[in-house]
């Protein structure tokens, strides 16, 4: 992260309007100077090359291989007419930056084209599957938000009991792969305890409840991690300013324990707390392809890794753009809140 | 999987690597019992990969085992039972663990080999090479990794070469950023800047100078890269993506026994305590590598509730001395634990501030004069505690007060001001937010009377536009102003004393005049009593009505300024000011105190002073020295006097 935002100006806030002449420039001018501007504009500019790599990718490596989709769809035995008509008509005898430069025209109008096998429009068979990956990763980041600043913070003004039960959460998020996880929570919740469906999805519009119920294990199986991550981060920021002088001179001069604590000292660490949190996120979203698998949810992630698509360029393609789009969001969203936290982003 | 890039993002910017040398390193690190385990079990898991395969060749290729024994758990002819096709679960756990670490080896070997290189080079070239490598970082930390990885697979199905090559390339920048910050400070040390001067060649320099001073780094972040490649690696064979069957890996091994997880469960423990395991001895083995190569030996000491010895003599205050005294401390001794016992930082230290006095509290750095200050306000530092000794403040007693007593006397009835102004606030909060707190605090205000009151101790505190600098934050004042807003906090409260640690220290010497008339034209207007912790004997002429002159944890003489200045009855406090510059004739070398502060722990017995002291002699040595009181309002810890009066 690059924390130098400011213009490096150096005058007083009343400065920039002074200077600035008539007041609807002044305006203008005022809020083009504004850091938080600065902060959005930068992470949209490094989108741009980001979406580009993504997408160009998948085309430079199929000129890498042999072979083509034409021949996937029409297999081996086809006559070479109806292969060469199959080429035409997807677009496959193009020189490939002709290809990429035209996938490219229609993803900006918000056509990603459809699959090459069933002819379902991609926009039209992500966005069936979008809710269930958001809601997988929306719940998650709730609880491990949550849960894991609440346990930090705890453990950093406690330490004892729950300090080793962060740490012991931090090995065990650390050592269990998801997937395996995941399944030990299915043998024991569901098939032993049957508290839990063990696969399967009810829609939150369906039934709160049970969008809850066939949520809480693949919550649990996903987020176990990043909470221990959260805590871990929270316990040593909070640590940490409450070593520092400005803590050591507030309680000094009789500010309350409880100002100390949960103002003075959890201000500062949330600045920490919420710049990790944006690497977590990106975390989550390549954990729900494991997840949904493993618990059989008819998400994004689950349909990145079916074998259904596994030739299908424009499908995967079009997942890899929805990933990257989500991430482009969540890092705008923490870049947002960091400098909304820190003062010393924010006014330079 | 979702470890991935969490495990990949650097650990901490803060490189491991302090100086290592190699072999006091290995010995360091194999005293470990928890680095030697972990070395041992991925030796075994290393020589298991490479000889299993050789050792059981059918394994690899067998479709299926025995049809009528599937499922099976353990026995004595399948030790770990067997698999949904009757195959030897032990047999495919040993051979997968082939193809396991070899995803593993690759992965780890694509990260070094283009991690170190643009890490290294970024961190010793500096400037645009640096710029574009973080630019690049940045680039691949925004990256969805796995979905990459899966749209890579989809080209080159089943290619573990493909998937790990990718993710090492993906996972490459998290090292080259440790690098280049392991690097940063090697370049700027003397001998590389020698080696540059004397014409050697920048390779032979990275290579012969630098690479081994990162090298502890790179080890810590390689261990911790192997196990999130290992997770990715099963997770991905999990998927069926990376193996193809019926070649066995241990994520595909779980993937088999899911199929089968109500008939039987016991399937997915076997590879799955192999994986976990094996990650596990990966990240402890980084760990213990990270410990090993930085000099920690202290480990953090969790802060312990506070104990405060109860007043050593229960008696009355001394009513005849202190009956003018604002506060009067008497005996007080501050002791620290450590591995060695206890050990005191001062010793049975009294001395009394009337109100609207201003004593200066004078000795080098590691005297004890900020223990004794804190101490005062009941903040002593780390998990020191008050062994003995008593603190009276207006009759009443501190020590062995509840910390919610105390924190009603800080800052309404003794305030603190610090020598570092600009980072005693809190750089988050605005200036008026801050001061406004402690005005509700203390005198439990509206919100909107506080923040006015708040502009007004600005205004007291002589800053000009107190409205403009109410909203502005820490960082965007200057020291003298950010020393300002400090005393303007601490005059939130209407303190009768101001506990002032080195409160010019840390600023210009234009800025410093200013800070000490403010504080005197402030004593005058409120009244207040002062105490000014110095080593600054121009401080203490300027503005202290008394002197306490403190050595090494002890008070070594009391006195009113003027008289010690005109004649100082302890060696110390003669060296002292003899070798204050404002004093010292000008064509003349300053003298110096020869030797340093002993530190606490190695006080020597007699007076502490008489290493360092040209008047010592046999007695000095013997037993403590006791204060004396050679003349009325007098005290000197001295037994020599009288020569110094005799040099006069």
């Amino acid at each position: 992260m690059v924390f130098q935002v400011g213009s490096g100006s150096t005058a007083g806030p009343g400065a920039a309007s002074r200077r600035a002449g008539p007041a609807a420039v002044g305006g203008v001018l005022e809020l083009l100077r504004h850091p938080l501007l600065h902060v959005v504009v930068r992470r949209l500019l490094l989108a741009v090359p980001l979406l580009f790599v993504v997408s160009a990718l998948s085309f430079v490596l199929v000129s890498l291989t042999p072979g083509d989709a034409a021949h996937e769809i029409l297999g081996a035995n086809a006559p070479p007419s109806a292969y060469d008509n199959l080429r035409h008509e997807l677009g496959l005898d193009l020189p490939l930056y002709e290809q990429y430069s035209r996938w490219i025209r229609h993803a900006v109008s918000g056509d990603l084209g459809a699959s090459l096998f069933t002819g379902e429009k991609v926009t039209h068979a992500i966005d069936a599957r979008l809710p269930v990956t958001l809601s997988l990763i929306g719940l998650s980041l709730a609880i491990v938000f949550v849960v894991g600043v609440g346990l930090g913070v705890l453990s950093a003004v406690r330490g004892g009991a729950v300090g080793r039960f962060v740490d012991a959460l931090s090995l065990i998020g650390f050592a269990l792969p998801t997937f395996w996880l995941g399944l030990i929570l299915i043998v024991v919740f569901a098939v032993n305890l049957r508290w839990f469906p063990a696969v399967g999805y009810v829609p939150l519009a369906e039934s709160p409840s049970k969008w809850i119920r066939s949520l809480f294990l693949p919550v649990l199986a996903l987020g176990i991690h990043s909470l221990a991550g959260i805590a871990k981060q929270t316990r040593e920021a909070m640590l940490d300013a409450l070593a520092s002088e400005y803590v050591r001179m507030a309680r000094a001069n009789g500010v309350s324990a409880r100002s100390i604590l949960f103002r003075h000292a959890l201000k500062n660490a949330a600045i920490r707390v919420v710049t990790v949190l944006g690497v977590l996120t990106v975390s989550l979203l390549g954990g729900t392809v494991i997840v949904e698998t493993v618990f059989a949810l008819p998400g994004l992630g689950g349909l990145a890794v079916s074998n259904k698509i596994q030739h299908d360029l424009p499908m995967v393609q079009g997942i890899a753009v929805y990933f990257s789009v989500i991430v482009v969001v969540v890092n705008l969203v923490v870049d947002v809140a960091y400098t909304w936290l820190d003062p010393r982003v924010r006014t330079h | 999987m979702s470890a991935t890039e969490v495990a990949f993002a650097p650990v901490s910017d803060d490189p491991a690597g302090a100086v290592t040398e190699a072999p006091r390193f290995l010995r360091r690190l194999l005293r470990k019992p928890i680095a030697v385990a972990c070395l041992a079990y991925l030796a075994v898991v290393v020589g298991v990969a490479i000889v299993a395969p050789f050792v059981l060749p059918d394994v690899a290729g067998e479709q299926a085992g025995d049809l009528l024994a599937v499922r099976q758990g353990p026995s004595w002819n399948h030790l770990l039972g067997t698999d949904t096709l009757g195959r030897d679960v032990l047999d495919r756990l040993l051979v997968g663990s082939r193809v396991t670490m070899v995803g593993v080896a690759e992965a780890l070997f694509v990260v070094l080999a283009l991690g170190v290189p643009l890490g290294l080079a970024a961190g010793f070239f500096g400037g645009r090479v640096d710029r574009v490598v973080g630019w690049l970082a940045d680039l691949a930390f925004s990256m969805p990794a796995i979905i990459i990885i899966l749209v890579v697979l989809s080209v080159f199905p089943q290619s573990m070469l493909a998937g790990m090559v990718t993710l090492g390339v993906l996972a490459a920048p998290g090292l080259m950023r440790v690098v280049r910050s392991a690097t940063l400070p090697v370049r700027e040390e003397l001998y590389i800047a020698a080696a540059r001067v004397s014409g050697l060649s920048r390779t032979y320099i990275i290579g012969r100078h630098v690479l081994p001073r990162i090298a502890g780094a790179v080890i810590v972040q390689a261990s911790l890269l192997s196990a999130a490649a290992l997770l990715v690696q099963s997770g991905l064979a999990f998927l069926n993506l990376l193996v193809a069957p019926p070649a066995p890996s241990w994520g595909g091994m779980i993937a088999d026994a899911a199929t089968a997880i109500v008939l039987q469960p016991w399937l997915i423990w076997p590879p799955g305590v192999a994986i976990a395991l094996t990650i596990l001895a990966f990240g402890l083995l980084g760990d213990a590598v990270r410990d090993a190569t930085t000099e920690r030996w202290s480990a953090p000491v969790r802060r312990k509730k506070q104990r405060r010895a109860p007043s050593a003599a229960s008696a009355a205050v001394r009513e005849t001395t202190h009956a003018q005294a604002l506060l009067s401390i008497d005996g007080l001794t501050v002791a620290f634990p450590s591995p060695a016992g206890r050990i005191r930082v001062i010793e049975d230290v009294s001395f009394q501030i009337g109100a609207g006095e201003t004593v200066g509290l004078v000795g080098e750095s590691g005297c004890g004069k900020t223990v004794t200050a804190m101490a005062i306000l009941g903040l002593v530092p780390g998990n020191g505690e008050i062994e003995a000794g008593r603190v009276v403040f207006d009759s009443r007693e501190l020590v062995g007060l509840a910390e919610r007593e105390l924190s009603r006397v800080r800052g309404k009835e003794i305030a603190l001001i610090s020598q570092e102004p600009m980072i005693s606030l809190n750089p988050v909060f605005r200036i008026g937010w801050q001061l406004a707190e402690a005005v509700q605090r203390h005198h439990g205000v509206s919100r909107r009377a506080a923040r006015a009151r708040a502009r007004e101790l600005l205004r007291q505190v002589r800053l000009p536009q107190p409205e403009i600098v109410a909203r502005r934050y820490p960082h965007q004042l200057s020291g003298g102003m950010a020393q300002r807003v400090a005393i303007a906090r601490a005059l939130a409260g209407e303190p009768r004393l101001l506990i002032a640690d080195e409160p010019t220290t840390a600023l210009d010497v234009t800025v410093q005049a200013e800070i000490l008339d403010l504080l005197r034209e402030l004593q005058r207007e409120q009244k207040m009593a002062i105490l000014l912790v110095t080593h600054d004997w121009g401080v203490v002429a300027d503005i202290c009505d008394r002197a306490v002159v403190m050595y090494a944890g002890q008070i070594v003489e009391r006195a009113a300024s003027l008289p010690i200045f005109r004649q100082p009855l302890h060696p110390y406090t003669e060296a002292l000011l003899a070798s204050n510059p404002q004093h010292a004739p000008e064509d003349r070398l300053l003298p110096t105190i020869p030797g340093m502060v002993p530190k606490p722990g190695v006080w020597p017995t007699g007076c502490h002073f008489h290493p360092r002291c040209t008047y010592a002699t046999a007695a000095c040595r013997q037993r403590p020295i006791l204060l004396e009181q050679p003349a009325a309002d007098r005290e000197t810890r001295c037994i020599h006097y009288d020569r110094l009066l005799a040099t006069r």
